[in-house]
């Protein structure tokens, strides 16, 4: 019953989107509806309520809301249940409504619960704890997965070094949060768009983004993120959460020319104590876009503990606020994330609208290369974190299902090598961008007023050589 | 043609620009069901549809970045800030991510949006609405900031802003928003942006402005001609970037000038033309350039607005001690 009503709630939401064109829908007007109204119960936006008290006994918990997440043989893992009890001021008003008195119909109060889920498939001793998903059911899945966070391990390596020789500047590494981008970028469609934060490199690169234009990037030429992968993606963003409203309004943008497609933005712990995380994700909700937030809390935010980062427990209830679904997964169980961000992705796109997947995880590295971690964290802590992280627990697994040899490991190991070698001879070997290129692409045409900078730009340019 | 308001005439391109390009979309607070704080977007969304004319959530940082999501979606965004004194929370935006988009991406992706807020004191408005704050964009390489005086170049110019391919800042004097009424052909013809309007030709003195201040030395241009001094009026219009052949062209003929704007004085716009006018023009100069411009002062509450901002009497007074030196 409650499946059948969530499910049928954004096909209503759709058809209010379309069909009512003429009509003045505000903001939170088309959420208002009396439909909606008429149910005692209702959670934050009213999408995962409208529950009759049959229905909601079995709907109450798993806030996830996805189908999966109320199969029984999913491998749920309840971390946090929360409950906001009814304030003192809605209690009198509840009272006044039983005795008929009037209460304005939008100040209506509700009592919502909600639970956030954890989600794991694989433990960090490469164990099954869960069904495998049919996105990585094959061993040939489990193998692309496996290669693409080993290639993204050894860029990384390859990328410090580079950076510590002097011919790198900062760089930002994704040490122990490889499987995070290699989930994203193994489920997400080619048109898709994805706005990264800086450390998903294995997305990036299963997206067309090639080695050298991450180099590139990092080594300061522009040219890097003028990449020959997916033209619409979005570049690497550098100022925490910024890339949280682009993705808001290139949903919108979905939406409004009713494409099948999904915005995909991923941000950091820290990220989402930024005020453009919550205007993103509350917008987000207020117009069910196909929008998918994944959140890589790698526990650090530089020197900052995600403990300090917030008082609520988990990052994944701050979706609950906004009005859609949040949950965590464990962010180094490159299994389950693949099943969960596949799953979101599949809502999204069929207008179901947005999730907030916190993947948890570790972040193995320093913040960048010029960063030094042990002045605020333990060698101790760290140590003990590689004991969880993604690619040893999927080799394990792996070895035991006897789909991966110590000879196909050494001949990834050796054909990721070359293609780094490669990367890194192509990036040596780009000439640095003309100095009149500051101003090439400031406009689209050079405006009249600047004609005369660039051209002292070029002289002198000319004089230093 | 019918006689029209500044904020009529805003109205009448969007609405035009809307009907001419379906990927034009117009978002901010109010904008929707209420036509907008000014009425400046009144009746587009039983237009155009609740999708195309968006009410958003209160929430600044969200509107401009957004739009830079749209706009790289290929969509025209036309996003509406209700005030100067909001537009703070969207500078991240505009600065980080609006003006550098195409920069840092060598052109793969654009960001062809407008951000518009009625701007300038004069209104008796509560705090935080009477700012004039438009240098902090113009210093910001990638943006244009455009001002319209009038309600022809405020259907102009509008037009241009959103054609053009680069995010430009739209700046509209919210005091003249329904000051003069003037006839306006929607005609869907757009003016050009980069470059000033020559107001008024005059051989004695070049006054420079933009925005609501246009009124102002208009004002002074005609006390001027009263007592025998010729005035030449420029409206700078695009702060950024900065036609300043014209103004150059300007005093080269009147040797004198006489730059004025609301916003405080230091590091104002009209530092800027003083600036390239000695770099440029200081042969041409029979006096020093003048400035006057709102005081290096928090603009008062409404009591004293009046007081803070430049008058026709402080103007003109300018005007003659060009002409004295």
């Amino acid at each position: 019953m409650a499946e059948f009503l969530y499910l049928l709630r954004p096909h209503l939401t759709l058809s209010r989107w379309r069909g009512r064109k003429s009509t003045a829908l505000g903001g939170g007007q088309w959420r208002q509806t009396s439909w909606v109204r008429k149910y005692r119960w209702r959670m934050a936006n009213g999408r995962a309520a409208l529950l009759t008290a049959k229905a909601r006994k079995e709907c109450l918990l798993p806030t996830g809301l996805s189908e999966n997440s109320q199969n029984r043989s999913d491998p749920v893992f309840c971390m946090m249940r929360g409950t906001t009890t009814v304030t003192k001021e809605s209690e009198k008003r509840v009272r006044k409504q039983k005795k008929g008195a009037a209460v304005p119909p939008q100040q209506s109060h509700s009592s919502v619960h909600f639970d956030i889920h954890d989600h794991r498939i694989l433990d960090a001793d490469g164990c099954l704890v869960g069904r495998l998903p049919e996105c990585a059911k094959q061993p040939d899945q489990l193998i692309a997965l496996y290669r693409i966070m080993v290639k993204t391990r050894l860029f990384d390596e390859k990328a410090i070094a580079l950076q510590r020789r002097g011919q790198l500047g900062t760089y930002a590494s994704s040490l122990g949060q490889e499987a995070i981008g290699a989930a994203i970028g193994t489920v997400m469609a080619d048109d898709d768009v994805l706005f990264p934060a800086y450390r998903e490199y294995a997305a990036q690169f299963l997206r067309g983004v090639t080695m050298a234009d991450i180099l590139l990037y990092w080594g300061g030429n522009e040219q890097g993120m003028n990449f020959k992968g997916q033209r619409h993606d979005f570049p690497i963003c550098v100022p925490i959460a910024g890339q949280a409203p682009h993705a808001v309004g290139t949903a919108y943008a979905m939406k409004l020319c009713d494409e099948k497609r999904v915005a995909v933005c991923v941000i950091g712990d820290g990220g989402t104590s930024k005020g453009d995380f919550c205007e993103a994700i509350n917008a987000a909700g207020t117009w069910a876009l196909p929008i998918v937030f994944i959140v890589n809390n790698n526990g650090w935010a530089i020197s900052m503990p995600r403990k300090r980062q917030t008082g609520a427990e988990t990052l994944a209830q701050k979706a609950i606020a906004a009005g859609f679904p949040g949950e965590q997964v464990d962010g180094n169980d490159v299994i389950a994330l693949t099943d969960r961000i596949d799953q979101a992705l599949h809502k999204a796109r069929m207008g179901i609208g947005p999730t907030l997947i916190e993947a948890l995880t570790y972040r193995l590295c320093d913040h960048t290369t010029a960063d030094d971690a042990s002045r605020y964290r333990s060698g101790q802590e760290v140590k003990e974190q590689w004991h969880y992280e993604p690619i040893k627990r999927l080799r394990t697994y792996l070895n035991e299902i006897d789909c991966w040899s110590e000879s196909d490991e050494q001949e990834l190991l050796a054909s990721c090598h070359d293609e780094v070698e490669q990367a890194v001879s192509c990036y040596l070997n780009t000439p640095p961008q003309p100095p009149e290129s500051m101003f090439d692409y400031l406009y689209q045409s050079l405006p009249a007023a600047l004609e005369e900078q660039r051209a002292s730009v070029v002289q002198w340019s000319k004089g230093n050589e | 043609m019918s006689e029209v308001t500044l904020v009529d005439a805003v109205n009448m391109a969007l609405a035009a620009e809307m009907a001419a390009d379906p990927s034009v979309v117009v978002l901010g607070e109010d904008v929707g069901v209420n036509g907008g704080v000014f009425r400046a977007t009144a009746g587009l969304q039983q237009r155009f549809g609740p999708q195309r004319v968006l009410d958003t959530p209160l929430s600044e940082t969200l509107i401009a970045g957004m739009s830079i999501g749209l706009a790289a979606e290929g969509l025209k965004p036309v996003a509406e800030i209700q005030f100067m004194g909001f537009v703070y929370s969207t500078m991240d935006q505009m600065i980080n991510h609006a003006a550098r988009l195409r920069n840092r991406t060598r052109g793969r992706l654009s960001c062809p949006m407008v951000l518009r807020a009625p701007f300038g004191g004069g209104i008796h408005a509560p705090e935080h609405h009477s700012e004039s704050t438009e240098a902090l964009f113009a210093h910001i390489p990638g943006l244009r900031v455009v001002i319209p005086s009038s309600p022809g170049r405020a259907y102009g110019l509008l037009l241009a802003a959103i054609r053009d391919p680069d995010p430009v800042i739209f700046l509209e004097p919210k005091r003249v928003y329904r000051l003069v009424k003037q006839e306006v052909a929607d005609n869907g013809e757009a003016l050009p942006l980069d470059v000033c309007f020559l107001l008024r030709e005059g051989t004695d003195v070049t006054l420079v402005s933009w925005g609501a201040m246009i009124h102002e030395i208009m004002t002074a241009a005609d006390q001027l001609a009263a007592s025998g001094i010729s005035a030449e009026v420029i409206d700078v219009a695009t702060i950024k970037p900065l036609d300043m052949n014209t103004i150059l062209d300007s005093v080269a003929k009147t040797g004198r000038c006489v730059i004025v704007h609301e916003a405080a004085r230091t590091c104002g716009v009209g530092a800027e033309i003083a600036a390239q006018l000695a770099e440029r023009g200081l042969m041409s100069l029979f006096a020093p350039v003048e400035r006057v411009t709102g005081y290096d002062a928090i603009i008062p509450l409404f009591n004293l607005e009046k007081e803070y901002m430049p008058s026709v009497g402080r103007i003109v007074a300018a005007v003659k001690r060009t002409l004295e030196g």
